[in-house]
């Protein structure tokens, strides 16, 4: 019997990331992480891609890491545990180690998913290694500066899409991974946030479930890079689920299901304007963008509720 | 029993894998090694071996999964060519520094561009530095018994070190010839089982494999690394030895030829050796003191032990199938390598570069006994004219 998703039960746990490790004040992939591997009873090995996460938690000769974790390059998470994936099959066939329902995971930030790691994980999704892949989103390179990924949002100020005289910020809108990677037909595909830490609980217990690949895309906010308050990371999560920035669903052997609809569907201006990041987009020459922003979650949610069955 | 068969050597090497039956492979196809994995997929697709194989979508992804299979304790290999090594350069480096007994074979090819499937040495030179092992093999037979003393070497616990195995693309890899095959139960016992120390699915005792070293700790393990390079050296012995006992076949740091009583010799590698050894009888006949130096260790570089067999020479001219672009003179990474080694324990012989056969460029004895008359000529006015030249290019 799986442990119940109860806070009080799950607090009990040790963590399988330690304290003291050496991200940030109120950074969103701890949080991530510790709530992914909180809700999953057996054991795991983690492959970590370069990125924050990695080098805030394996200082040299520190680890924050209870658990059996590589860290190979920025781009190989995927193939890395494929790698470890693989070896178990065949030592358990070879019986040289006992059988004993490992999971594995890799985690991997946008940058080392979205972009430079994409080739990595499709091949990784399509060869059916069963692995759960956590992309923890801060949609950006945050860990050399905050600079643009092709998951950070469209109007997004960035030290490599600076907001500039002529330019206001990224032009972009975000690359649509989560359904690249549903789209590689594999057994269970999610987007989450951890302000919701039950939905993205109950997400990681269906991925590592999956008899097969399994994809979760979760936003992690950078108060660095987002420019909010070190206190306000759950509220500005949740204010993107709220504006339908980021919403909450799932693709489950091919069936899209919405796994939370807000009541009502606030403007995006709401989460524009909790971080600083866009800011400049309410200088009134700027206006058009937020309209644009507007209109792109308008028509992606619009598809995402035609898809999910919802309109 | 050995069994002899007609085998080129990428079919020589898959014979070796099989045999070896390794747990993980991962690997994905170029030219000239892509029969490689062709054939081993046969294998595992027959159930002559039960390993894992890995159809990864690149070199990339496949030098990335034998480092985690690795790390998990597996025994791994995998194979490439040209393109596909420089696209794992990345990760050669974490193969190696992360102290991972992966074997793989290159089967040597020319980098691009223009484009060129055929053989020289450029792309492994060109990972010369990656703390890897190399070992250079000469035909289809030294590359079987090459793969099968690489695993041992790879996992000696004093090395811990990934070894490649290198030979020459169509040259050596589609060119078939008379191998001994050994029995399989022989090669099995030889090549033992991998006890890994540390596994990451050895769930009772986690590991955290590649953590970050800021100023305070990289430079130590760069320098167990080195460590690691040096006690390779006597462990290649050490694991030739015991091959010989076992199979009767004898292998070196490198192989001389003639080399004793010669006033001049020539050194290269792979299968320009075979040809060369052709040069030094035809011309040995015709009474001029000719030798040959073949290197088959270039990882760890044997210097001390290659300087005193060469150190009684008139004239040593190195025959390089690669260039380091920008080097002195532009000459060839081996001899930059033994040069300096020369000079450093005083050998005091006068030395020449013959850069030769880039992009396949044929080479043929006439050319060689060229390069031994050239050197001849050194030896007696003990001058060299050129450092550098190149046999058989149009200028
Ligand atoms: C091949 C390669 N290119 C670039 C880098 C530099 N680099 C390290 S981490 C990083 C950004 C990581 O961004 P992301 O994956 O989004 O993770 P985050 O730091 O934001 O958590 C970059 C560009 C690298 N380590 N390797
Ligand atoms: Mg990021």
């Amino acid at each position: 019997m799986a442990t119940k998703l109860n806070l009080k039960e799950l607090s009990k746990r040790e963590d399988r990331l330690a304290p003291g490790h050496r991200l940030c004040a109120g950074c969103g992939a701890g949080i991530v992480v510790r709530q992914i591997l909180a809700a999953i009873d057996e054991p795991v090995v983690l492959s970590n891609a370069t990125g924050c996460l990695e080098v805030s938690t394996t200082i040299f000769p520190y680890t924050s890491w209870r658990v059996p974790w590589i860290h190979n390059a920025f781009e190989n998470a995927a193939s890395t545990m494929s790698g470890v994936e693989t070896a178990y099959r065949a030592l358990v066939k070879r019986g040289k180690i006992p059988e004993q329902n490992v999971k594995f995971i890799a985690f991997g930030g946008d940058g080392g998913t979205y972009d430079i790691g994409i080739q990595a994980l499709s091949g990784a999704l399509e060869r059916g290694h069963k692995m759960m892949y956590v992309c923890y989103n801060n949609e950006a390179y945050m860990n050399t500066g905050i600079q643009r990924s092709s998951a950070t949002p469209l109007g997004a100020n960035t030290t490599t899409s600076p907001a500039g005289k002529v330019i206001p910020g990224k032009m972009q809108p975000r690359k649509d991974l989560t359904a690249i990677c549903a789209a590689h037909n594999i057994p269970y595909v999610a987007q989450a946030s951890p302000h919701n830490w039950r939905d993205l609980m109950e997400k990681a217990r269906k991925g590592v479930a999956a008899d097969g690949p399994a994809f979760l895309n979760v936003l992690s906010s950078c108060n660095r890079g987002w420019r909010h308050d070190t206190s306000t990371t759950v509220e500005v999560m949740k204010l993107a689920t709220e504006t339908c920035v980021w919403p909450l669903y799932e693709v489950e052997n091919g069936v899209w299901r919405l796994t939370y609809k807000p009541k009502v569907k606030k403007p995006v201006t709401e989460w524009l304007e909790a971080q600083g990041r866009f800011r400049h987009l309410f200088r009134p020459e700027n206006q058009y963008m937020i309209e644009r922003i507007q209109a792109d979650v308008d028509e992606k949610w619009e598809r995402l509720l035609k898809l999910c069955g919802e309109a | 029993m050995s069994e002899f068969k007609a085998l080129d050597g990428t079919g020589a090497v898959a014979e070796a894998m099989r045999q070896i039956n390794p747990d993980v492979v991962a690997a994905y196809p170029i030219t000239p090694q892509t029969a490689i994995v062709q054939t081993f997929s046969e294998f595992v697709a027959d159930g002559l071996v039960d390993t894992e194989f890995i159809t990864v979508e690149s070199e990339h992804s496949a030098m990335s999964a034998c480092v985690g299979a690795s790390a998990a304790g597996a025994r791994v290999m995998t194979a490439t060519s040209s393109a596909g090594l420089a696209f794992m350069w990345e990760i050669l480096y974490v193969a190696a520094s992360n102290r991972l007994p992966i074997v793989m074979t290159n089967v040597n090819r020319a980098l691009s561009a223009p484009i060129n499937i055929h053989c020289d040495h450029s792309d492994s030179m060109g990972a010369r530095d990656a703390g890897w092992i190399h070992l250079f093999c000469e035909n289809a037979q030294e590359a079987y018994d090459t793969v099968i003393q690489a695993v041992r070497i790879a996992e000696h616990p004093d090395v811990l070190l990934p070894v490649m195995v290198l030979f020459d693309g169509f040259i050596t890899s589609h060119a078939e010839e008379r191998v001994e095959i050994f029995d399989d139960a022989k090669v099995k016992a030889f090549v033992g089982e991998y006890k890994p120390k540390h596994s990451l699915l050895d769930l009772d005792h986690p590991v955290t494999y590649g953590p970050l070293d800021f100023t305070d700790y990289y430079f130590e393990h760069k320098r167990q690394q080195v460590e690691a390079m040096r006690h390779a050296q006597k462990v290649i012995l050490d694991v030739a030895d015991e091959f010989a006992k076992t199979f009767g076949r004898k292998y070196g740091l490198f192989e001389t030829y003639r080399l004793d009583d010669a006033e001049v010799a020539i050194v290269v590698s792979s299968s320009t050796a075979g040809t060369a050894r052709a040069a030094v009888d035809k011309l040995r006949a015709q009474g001029a003191k000719v030798g040959l130096l073949k290197p088959r260790v270039f990882r760890p570089f044997p210097a001390q032990e290659m300087v005193a067999a060469l150190q009684h020479l008139k004239a040593v001219g190195v025959m390089d199938r690669a260039i380091s672009f920008g080097s002195m003179s532009n000459a060839g990474p081996l001899f930059l390598e033994l040069a300096a080694a020369m000079k450093i324990y005083d050998a005091g012989v006068p030395m020449a570069d013959f850069v030769f056969g880039l992009g396949g460029r044929d080479i043929v004895p006439s050319q060689i006994e060229g390069v031994f008359r050239s050197l001849l000529q050194i030896a007696e006015t003990g001058r060299v004219s050129e450092l550098v030249s190149y046999v058989g290019v149009r200028e």
